[in-house]
């Protein structure tokens, strides 16, 4: 990425807060439905209840894709992201977008396209999103297979109750975020796992080991990840891996804006106009598609999304 | 050509080391170890001119200055030694490998047997075993024993899947689905002798390895009883090793 090398502190002006939050519901549905009320935190049942049965056959195919989809899941994965990246113990940890939480949260209305959607269509976007790839049909059996096993994780949960650990972590908001800073993290704290240049790490043999952060192979600009809100709330929680809240909330907010700051693929809602995608799916300031930084006009010469294998 | 006198050395380190239980052979003080390393010197200054350079000589012989042949413990079909806790050196990453000999040299990775070596060791003699290990192949299985289902059950478990209500992700997460290391910062730890991996995991807790970036593996070991450690151990030690390594 020669973002990474243009890039430097003298011109990493903090981006100043200047709007309000308006546009971040748009961004996370998961953090905003659901009541008010709380519950005691949540812990899915163990695989061992995993039923040795045909249904627990499909339970266990989901868990599977969850785990290496660009194996299992092959013909709609555009990228070198696993699902378990980012919901971490195979969409069984609280903070970590659990599958458990998410089940639950739908049939919801979601303001990123203005309709009800339902857990399959919200697993739908992880696709074409998430996974820079091409959404499975409604009623495919990797989409069943991954509905399955999120309704195995959440059976037993109350319906209509938020619960604790669902979605990211909800940090404070900054009053600015620092770029150079946010560099200066990544250096010390991520790139050991991730590369200097973000594009993560393959074992000699070629397995990715630890997932590109940004960059071509990474998730796109239409990714939950890509806001910051969400970034930062992920990274003070879980990272580095095995050491959760170890960051500070600023160093969290910070490296989470630099990561999103870099370039990645294309918005795969982009039709030629980079300010009218911005202003329909990005207006936020947690958000910098279409932003300038660094001389860089992020997504005016992004990767291509839903790059599916041949 | 001064392998036959290099043999000698080689040898006699090994004889010595070898009829020590691994205990004894852990508690070697430091003194011993260098008797043992310049009792080569006088053999191998004598006859041998300078083939320091090579990294292969070096492994198989030791050095002129009097440093045991790598051979000697860890295995001269470079597949380590499982029986004495010794570790596979092939194919491991060149800046892994170099990183540990700093680290033995300087102590942040305290260890009685190799700390002198690696002290007695100059620094391009450092770099050419780093690149002659990383260059080979891991050789493979010895025929090492499967361990028991419970252990294994256990050991796959924090090895694939990790333990998240102790913080603990999968080994696998770091070190590769089948252990086979990322980077110079994640060895492989498939086929590794079940004793020395264990042994590691020990180290960081008690903290006399302290050499590992951010503190990652001090934070895991600390989470890991001795049950589990074993465990995991013996998950990696049984998983060959055979994808692992360079050409040679």
């Amino acid at each position: 990425m020669n973002l990474m090398t243009r890039f430097t502190g003298r011109s990493a002006a903090c981006l100043a807060l200047a709007t309000a939050m308006g546009g971040l519901a748009v961004l996370t549905p998961l953090g905003f439905v659901g009541a008010e009320t709380t519950a005691p935190p949540f812990v899915p049942q163990a695989d061992s209840a995993i039923p040795d049965d045909d249904f627990g056959k499909v339970i266990r195919l989901g868990e599977r894709i969850f785990r290496d989809t660009g194996a299992e899941a092959r013909a709609f994965v555009g990228n070198d992201l696993r699902c378990a990246n980012c919901h971490l113990d195979r969409g069984r940890l609280g903070h970590s977008a659990p599958l458990w939480a998410a089940y639950l949260v739908y049939p919801a209305y979601r303001a990123k396209n203005g309709h009800v959607n339902t857990f399959a269509e919200r697993l739908q976007g992880c696709f074409r999103y998430s996974m820079n790839g091409k959404e499975p049909p409604l009623g495919d059996p990797i989409l069943v297979a991954l509905e399955t096993y999120a309704a195995f994780l959440a059976h037993g949960a109350p319906v209509g109750v938020k619960l604790p650990g669902q979605g990211y972590l909800k940090l404070t908001k900054p009053k600015r975020l620092d770029l150079a800073h946010g560099r200066d993290v990544y250096a010390a704290k991520c790139a050991l796992c991730h590369g200097g240049d973000g594009a993560g790490q393959a074992s000699p043999d070629g397995t990715i080991v630890f997932p590109p952060l940004w960059g071509g192979r990474s998730y796109n600009w239409g990714a939950g990840m890509s806001s910051v809100v969400n970034a930062a709330g992920f990274i003070k929680a879980n990272m580095p891996l095995s050491q959760g809240n170890s960051l500070t909330d600023a160093e969290a907010w910070d490296v989470a804006a630099y990561i999103d700051s870099r370039e990645r693929p294309q918005d795969p809602r982009f039709a030629g106009d980079l300010a009218a995608t911005r202003k329909a799916h990005h207006d936020s300031p947690y958000d910098f598609y279409g932003q300038a930084v660094d001389g860089v006009t992020l997504g005016a010469a992004a990767p291509p999304a839903g790059t599916v294998p041949h | 050509m001064c392998a036959p006198p290099f043999k000698v050395s080689h040898l006699a380190f090994s004889a010595l080391v070898a009829v020590l239980p691994m205990s004894r052979r852990l508690a070697l003080t430091a003194s011993m170890s260098v008797r043992i390393a310049f009792g080569g010197l006088l053999i191998c200054t004598a006859v041998c001119p300078a083939h320091a350079m090579d990294g292969g000589e070096i492994a198989r012989n030791g050095t002129q200055a009097g440093v045991p042949a790598c051979a000697s413990c860890h295995g001269d079909a470079w597949g380590g030694n499982a029986e004495g806790g010794f570790p596979r050196l092939s194919g491991l990453a060149e800046g892994y490998l170099a990183h540990e000999l700093d680290s033995f040299a300087d102590g942040s990775r305290d260890n009685e047997i190799m700390g002198p070596i690696a002290q007695g060791l100059a620094p391009e003699e450092r770099r050419a075993l780093t690149v002659f290990y990383a260059g080979l192949r891991a050789p493979p299985p010895d025929g090492t024993p499967q361990p028991d289902d419970t252990a294994s059950d256990r050991g796959r478990m924090l090895a694939q899947t990790g333990e998240w209500t102790k913080a603990l992700p999968a080994c696998a997460q770091c070190h590769g689905p089948a252990g086979q290391g990322v980077g110079a910062a994640f060895p492989p730890l498939a086929g590794q002798p079940a004793a020395y991996i264990a042994a590691q995991l020990s180290a960081w807790k008690a903290g006399t390895r302290r050499n590992d970036p951010l503190g990652l593996m001090k934070g895991i070991a600390d989470r890991l009883s001795d049950d589990d450690a074993t465990a995991v151990a013996a998950y990696y030690a049984a998983l060959p090793a055979t994808a692992i390594g360079g050409a040679r």
